[in-house]
């Protein structure tokens, strides 16, 4: 194995390694948090860091091949779904009348009431 | 000119994925490129709901790194939080204005600031997101302010 070689493949276990601890933490964070707004929180722990590190670390693994090139559009899908799925989430908790207990000291903001159009659903 | 240009990105694209080059598979990715575009088309006399993205591509991209750090950063900070024995947790809901014209640049602060851990965009209103924290510090709107003028900063001209 050459030099270059052995490097390219450290680095990518590296990445890979601590892209699978962010993800194992994210599932820690998930049950450790005592409600669900902060829950939620740990969830994006694993689509962030987690996703970003493990996707570059595959990529280190496949080389300049085409499965780079798929593994890189897919990262780009996941940055943009991930963010968007977990604002539906929080969105239709926060419809429901869910509200996160807040900290000491502090007052939430709520939501301006939607112009209600006939029957309105919020 | 603009079919043109569709069918050489789809075409590309497909290129890329698909790995196969025989006569017969080339082929049937332009075949299926074409048809793509004469969806489009009949999907454009339906509905003229086009995005218009105006970005300037090389402050973007610059955009795109500050954020790659500004998400480490921010995972640090929960990950400390998750894994310290009494959690301090803080959680608030407070109010972000935001001041891109665009549609696309709204979409890509609010989800910004959902992508970096420990903030959620929840509702989004006219003028202004609402924002869920996590651990709540008092810096924490000067530094979302702060993503609000580099991401307004990328918008060429303007609506």
């Amino acid at each position: 194995m050459s030099g270059l070689a052995l490097i390219t493949e450290v680095m990518s276990w590296i990445l890979i390694v601590s892209g699978s601890i962010f993800v194992v933490i994210g599932a820690v964070g998930t049950l450790r948090f005592p409600d669900f707004w902060s829950r939620l929180h740990a969830a994006s722990i694993t689509d962030s860091a987690g996703m970003i590190l493990l996707v570059a670390g595959m990529c280190l693994q496949a080389g300049p091949t085409l499965i780079t090139v798929k593994l890189l559009i897919i990262g780009i899908f996941l940055f943009i779904t991930g963010p968007t799925s977990t604002h539906a989430v929080a969105n239709a908790a926060l419809v429901t009348g869910l509200r996160p207990v807040e900290g000491k000291g502090l007052v939430g903001d709520e939501p301006t009431p939607l112009a209600a159009e006939g029957e309105s659903d919020a | 000119m603009r079919s043109i240009a569709i069918v050489i990105v789809l075409f590309a694209l497909w290129l890329l994925l698909s790995g196969i080059y025989t006569t017969m598979i080339v082929g049937l990715g332009f075949a299926s490129s074409l048809l793509v575009l004469i969806i489009i088309n009949r999907m454009d006399t339906r509905d003229g709901d086009s995005v218009e993205i105006r970005f300037s591509p090389f402050r973007f991209a610059k955009y795109i790194v500050w954020l790659m750090v500004e998400i480490a950063r921010a995972n640090w900070a929960v990950t400390k939080t998750i894994l310290s024995r009494n959690m301090s947790i803080r959680q608030h809901l407070f109010t972000v204005p935001y001041t891109q014209k665009t549609d696309v640049a709204q979409v890509m602060f609010a989800n910004s600031i959902t992508l970096t851990p420990g903030t959620i965009t929840v509702e989004t209103e006219d003028g202004q997101f609402l924002v869920h924290a996590v651990s709540y510090s008092d810096d924490d709107p000067a530094a979302i302010a702060d993503m609000d003028a580099r991401i307004t900063a990328c918008e060429i001209g303007g609506a």
